[in-house]
């Protein structure tokens, strides 16, 4: 079992769908291969509880070690913990559910998918990899794919939307490199400098660099995560974007930073993450308190969800924050049930506008009628995302707040509190929402003819739908993969 | 008097160097330009090959430096005149200022 | 049948019958699912009241005749650390216990009342998988071990709630109560999760057993949540009124009540299980779980629950005197009752002095009975009449015999006439609250008397008054009229098998099954602590009959003379009003467009002035590139003297 197939087999499904002729053949190729990868993941998640059950115990399996740059000691090297694998899940699936709803897509199809495929492959490397500048060059793979699926299948303001995405998320790259740089070359592993993430731990960082690199790497992650002050790309990105860009971004490339932030930011700089720890639980509460209440104002479907996306990764930075095992492992189910929601949110909105032709939510009203199936998904992913109990967003939330309390400070329990109350703002919101647009009276006369779903976009519905319900009703399976590896960074975090 | 130094040498190739620049910012027929620049490589020759003589006598490394570099030049030069003469056929000029046409 | 396998059923069939219908039964048998989740449901009520009957009667009892907590099963559901998690488990004591016989059989009575009262709806299959759906959130929540178990299945209800108040989904009304609902309880919800959070944080536990144990003994855990605080008050005293904040939501206590009248658009039979017998009275199981660590260590939250129980009691009663909506009458009516058993909760102690205890959980068990029959008659009222108002009713009783008989005994038990259900339980709250508070005494008293008008005036006005006739309102509804006459039988039965429990549940000697400290709980009935309440029921019934038994001006005349009571009465205080202008105008007309506008104009602001910025920058510096290939020699030889400046003159 070789961690290389991840990235080999996006990679391959990408050289095929350069030679392909028809569409049909891009899009079958495309589907064919993101199943392979999903099944590949599926087999590495159980692959990886069995070994785990079998007692073995390394922080990271499937670990491969080869040098790349020799003068600069950076070198391939891969690994997975029960973090990575449970975002190598999420990943696979939302690809999968997101070529399955792009099969509408006719302009430049061949071009489409090959960027939706390699977006897969820079998310799959930076999961796996285990070095630092291994990572960040995945992490570059899976921005520019990015800026030309909104610029190019965009719609309403796209160019403006794809360029400040593109730009911001670069600044943000640009931040994680230059913190990255700052880590390197204040490292010292047997007389070498070195970018390697278990030799950096292993052979702490000294207090000094720690303070310094910390707020480079977070805030750099952060951007891409829409943290607070640099969320701003989120809601016109996702707006603009094709369903499957839009659910690609909320569903994956969110959640790059967030694993960033706590892979690296935290893991390798645990002092640093200390001594920031009030900044980053103020600026979690207000992202998570002040996206809610932007989301109320908001008339458009995915603007709604861009901003509400902006609230729930706050509860990602909060667990983040407040640095105790609890509520790291509730930031990690929260990007986890965040990615499939959303993704299933995006795939709900997105098949409606092709049928009405609107997301204001003014214009629309009772597709419960003629819809059913759709609209019951759009209130399933709703019903998630306001935390109902048996859909993920529930115990990963739960997660988050009983981790954030184990913080005795009165600050740490205020953005607590203010957590709690975000939960009733998005019920609010959501609710507004669907009572419009899925209930009430039928608004619009044309309205009245539109057809359900098709098998591609039922299976891509129907696919997350089962993740969130797994995470929901059974929860536990996610907290035992998870735990180890959150485990591995309190004790970095309490090794002082 | 004394000897001749390697002060002396690096007087004269100094004075090479700063007539080969004047003359590359100052000309603006591109013939007189490519000249210049073979008297700043010169001057950096005469460098190289004083400083072999003088500070590492037993090494000839400079002085392969410096066969490198007349090649270089002599290729240089080539290059020059071919995109120089390209020029002149498209434009009927050959006066800098008027190929500026990379601004764009 | 063992005990885990029966509590493995008794929620797992109706969350079955959830699935079966609303995947499956939609398409394939829509017209049959109704009988299909009858039949389920008459399962699950078969071993529901096996079960319990082995509870109190084989194997609850421990040797020295004290009641156990038995866990049936327990499994962990979401580990947070080593001690805290969430497990899903049952528990076995006599007030789960009674719950489940009070929810499985409410609920049957619901479904087979539906088959009749739900004929012909065209989502007919959806209406009976969410029922389902309703019954094994409410049968969850009941059983649970753990205080997060409760709150995962209190989410539930909620939203099965949500769903059938919603369920005329066309409705724009219907969509926006179930919305208020779904929020307000919402709201209520975070006090409790916080509430919840608190509590499991100092005792290091979320199982209920663990958590009362460690909060009634003294110890540790005790003393750091009682001298921890914030603001000046001691820890356990904020989680425990956050609790009950979350209680007090779902049973629809002032001022969290306004959803509750507005549920009432949701089908009838459904506020019969969901708004009346079962979900609202949640907040009272709540209390009732947590009631040692009220009634041992926090005293001052007890008192709050009193308090807030009593005025919610008043409040609502006075409430339900002017409203003209039979549905809404009900409705004030439940919050009312349950009014009455939060205080009976409030007034009593622990142990020997559990008598408020007891008499709380005997009056939401008669409660259940007679308003489920309340309301389940008014539905049959409107199948007939096609209208909610009163003044659209009147002199039905030759119409509709049968319902005009069970909805005259449910009128009086709800009243507390002697013999009847709610006479016993009334009593024992009356006597519970004259010992400890009499404040609490005298309200309740005035309380029983509005009960008594309004339910009579109701009644009344229904069934007497002015002579009925069909065709008066809308004409093609005759028809109607003529087909079904007054009810169906599968309408009938639960009626009538209701009205026999309203009168027969009151006679149970509830004090030997149920107490605070599971211990048999002698009770006496003294005929002089009766009287007085009897009297005043006797009363205020004459007076409804006198305003209200023919056609008459005497209402008018008193709404004219106390007009700013009878105004604000009617118009429920304006405490909507009040809500509305918080909400909508504060916190989304206020505080959303801030929010959205500091987004737009300053956080997005920045990032486009950055870029506009860097733009104009790069606009200026292109100058710079005019493309001369000697000005570029100029900055390349001006930056290397520049360099060797530096290093001869400031790195030497």
């Amino acid at each position: 079992m070789s961690l290389t197939l991840l990235v080999l087999i996006p990679f391959l499904t990408a050289l095929f769908v350069i030679f392909c002729r028809t569409n049909e053949q891009v899009k079958w190729t495309a589907f064919i291969g993101s199943v392979a990868q999903l099944g590949t993941a599926l087999f590495m998640f159980f692959d990886y509880t069995m070994l785990r059950k079998a007692g073995q115990n390394l922080q990271f399996l499937y670990e491969e070690n080869h040098v790349w740059f020799k003068s600069m000691n950076i070198n391939y090297h891969i690994g997975v913990d029960g973090i990575a694998i449970a975002m190598i899940l999420l990943t696979a699936l939302v690809v999968v559910a997101g070529v399955l709803v792009s099969w509408k897509v006719e302009h430049h199809t061949k071009e489409f998918f090959l960027l939706l495929v390699l977006l897969s492959t820079g998310a799959y490397g930076f999961f796996i990899s285990l070095d630092l500048f291994t990572m960040f060059f995945f992490l570059e793979l899976a921005v520019i794919p990015k800026f030309l699926l909104i610029g190019i299948w965009g719609s309403g303001r796209k160019e403006y939307s794809a360029m400040k995405l593109a730009l911001m998320l670069m600044g943000g790259s640009a931040l994680v490199l230059i913190g990255l740089i700052i880590v390197y070359f204040n490292s010292n592993v047997n007389g070498q400098h070195t970018y390697d993430l278990i030799a950096l731990s292993q052979n702490k960082v000294d207090w000094q660099t720690q303070l310094i690199a910390f707020p480079f790497l977070f805030a750099g992650f952060g951007v891409f995560t829409a943290m607070f002050p640099f969320h701003t790309w989120a809601p016109d990105g996702h707006s603009s974007a094709p369903t499957a860009a839009s659910m690609f971004l909320a569903g994956i490339s969110m959640k790059l930073g967030g694993y960033g932030c706590l892979r690296v930011a935290v893991y390798l700089l645990p002092d640093a993450a200390q001594h920031y720890s009030w900044i980053i639980i103020l600026l979690a509460a207000i992202a998570i308190f002040y996206g809610s209440f932007a989301t109320m104002m908001q008339k458009d479907l995915k603007y709604i969800n861009a901003y509400s996306s902006v609230s729930h990764c706050g509860f990602v930075i909060l667990g983040i924050g407040m640095l105790t095992k609890t509520a790291i492992t509730g930031a990690v189910m929260q990007m986890v049930s965040h990615g499939l929601m959303t993704a299933l949110f995006f795939a709900a909105i997105g098949m409606i506008y092709e049928r009405t032709h609107t997301r204001d939510v003014a214009k629309m009203g009772g597709l419960l009628k003629v819809i059913p199936f759709l609209s019951t998904i759009f209130i399933i992913a709703g019903l998630c995302s306001l935390g109902l109990p048996g859909l993920s967003g529930f115990a990963a939330e739960m997660t988050v707040f009983q981790g954030a309390w184990q913080r005795p400070e009165t600050y740490a329990r205020l953005a607590t509190v203010l957590g709690c109350a975000s939960i009733v703002v998005t019920a609010v919101y959501i609710l507004r929402a669907s009572g419009k647009v899925i209930m009430g009276p039928i608004t619009d006369e044309h309205h009245k003819h539109i057809t359900d779903a098709k098998w591609n976009e039922r299976l891509a519905a129907i696919l997350l739908l089962v993740a969130i319900l797994a995470i929901g009703t059974a929860p536990f399976w996610l907290t035992d993969l998870l735990n180890p590896g959150s485990q591995e960074i309190m004790n970095q975090i309490t090794a002082r | 008097m004394k000897d001749i130094g390697l002060s002396h040498f690096l007087i004269v190739s100094t004075m090479l160097f700063f007539i080969g620049v004047y003359g590359f910012l100052t000309r603006r027929n591109m013939i007189t330009m490519l000249m210049s620049i073979e008297l700043i490589l010169n001057a950096c020759n005469i460098n190289f090959i004083a400083f072999n003589k003088y500070l590492f006598p037993h090494k000839l490394d400079g002085t392969f430096f410096t066969l490198f570099n007349i090649a270089i030049a002599a290729a240089e030069a080539a290059v020059a005149i071919a995109i120089i003469i390209n020029l002149y056929r498209q434009r009927k000029s050959i006066d800098a200022e008027d190929a500026d046409s990379m601004r764009l | 049948m063992t005990d885990s396998l029966a509590l493995l059923l008794v929620p797992g069939l109706p969350f079955f019958g959830f699935l079966l219908l609303s995947i499956v039964g939609k398409r394939y048998f829509p017209k049959q699912s109704g009988m299909v989740g009858t039949l389920l449901m008459f399962a699950t009520c078969a071993i529901a009241v096996i079960t319990v009957y082995n509870y109190f009667f084989v194997t609850g009892k421990s040797v020295d005749g004290v009641y156990q907590h038995i866990h049936a099963y327990k499994y962990v559901w979401l580990p947070f650390t080593d001690t805290l998690s969430i497990d899903m488990g049952a528990m076995m004591d006599p007030i789960s216990m009674l719950m489940i016989v009070v929810v499985t059989f409410v609920s049957l009575m619901v479904h087979i009342y539906s088959l009749g009262y739900m004929k012909g709806e065209e989502r007919f299959a959806i209406y009976y998988s969410y029922l389902g759906l309703f019954t094994f959130s409410m049968l969850g929540l009941v059983l649970a071990t753990n205080i997060f178990q409760i709150y995962i299945f209190w989410e539930l209800v909620g939203v099965s709630s949500f769903l059938l108040i919603g369920y005329y989904f066309d409705k724009p009304s219907a969509v926006a109560a179930s919305k208020k609902a779904f929020i307000v309880t919402r709201f209520a919800d975070a006090g409790f999760l916080i509430g919840i959070l608190t509590l499991s944080y100092y005792t290091g536990t979320m199982d209920f057993d663990l958590m009362i144990q460690k909060l009634t003994m003294p110890g540790a855990e005790l003393t750091a949540i009682t001298t921890a605080g914030f603001l000046g008050i001691s820890a356990l005293t904020w989680g425990l009124l956050l609790v009950f904040m979350g209680g007090a939501g779902k049973s629809a206590m002032f001022p969290l009540h306004i959803w509750l009248p507005d549920a009432m658009e949701g089908p009838t039979p459904v506020s019969a299980l969901i708004h009346a017998a079962t979900m609202v009275v949640a907040g009272v199981y709540l209390v009732g779980r947590l009631f040692p660590i009220f009634a041992m260590s926090c005293p001052v939250a007890l008192d709050v629950v009193a308090y807030i129980g009593v005025f919610s009691s008043m409040f609502a009663a006075v409430v339900a005197c002017t409203q003209t909506d039979i549905k809404r009458v009900l409705a004030y009516s439940t919050m009312s009752q349950i009014g009455y058993m939060m205080f009976a909760l409030g007034v009593s102690g622990y142990g020997e002095n559990g008598l408020g205890f007891t008499a709380s959980f005997f009056h939401l068990f008669t409660h259940a009975m007679f308003k489920a029959l309340l309301f389940l008659g008014a539905g049959a009222v409107i199948h007939y009449v096609h209208s909610n108002d009163m003044k659209d009713m009147g002199g039905l009783r030759k119409h509709m015999p049968v319902t005009h008989i069970v909805f005259l005994i449910a009128c009086l038990a709800i009243s507390g006439f002697p013999g009847f259900a709610g006479f016993f339980s009334k009593e024992e709250i009356l006597t519970a609250a004259h010992e400890s508070n009499p404040v609490i005494y005298w309200c309740a008293l005035a309380t029983a008397g509005l009960t008594a008008f309004y339910m009579f005036r109701l009644y009344f006005s229904i069934f007497w008054g002015k002579t009925y006739h069909a065709h008066k309102k809308d004409d093609h509804h005759a028809d109607d009229h003529a087909h079904h006459g007054e009810a169906p039988w599968s309408m009938k039965i639960p009626l009538i098998i209701l009205a026999i429990l309203s009168v027969a549940s009151g006679w149970i000697s509830f004090g030997s099954f149920v107490s605070s400290d599971g211990s048999p709980m002698h009770t006496e009935f003294h005929l002089s602590a009766a009287a007085l309440p009897v009297g005043l029921a006797f009363v205020a019934i004459a007076i409804a009959l006198l305003m209200y038994g023919k056609a008459n001006t005497m209402p008018s005349r008193i709404a004219t003379t106390a007009r700013g009571l009878y105004r604000g009465a009617l118009n429920k205080f304006y405490i909507d009003e009040i809500y509305m202008f918080i909400t909508k105008r504060i916190l989304f007309g206020f505080f959303g467009p801030i929010a959205a506008w500091i987004d737009k104009n300053i956080v997005d602001g920045i990032v486009n002035f950055l870029g506009m910025a860097s733009e104009n920058i790069s606009d200026t510096l292109r100058l710079m590139q005019n493309g001369k290939v000697q000005n570029y020699a100029v900055y390349v030889f001006s930056g290397l003297l520049g360099f060797v400046i530096l290093m001869v003159f400031l790195w030497r």
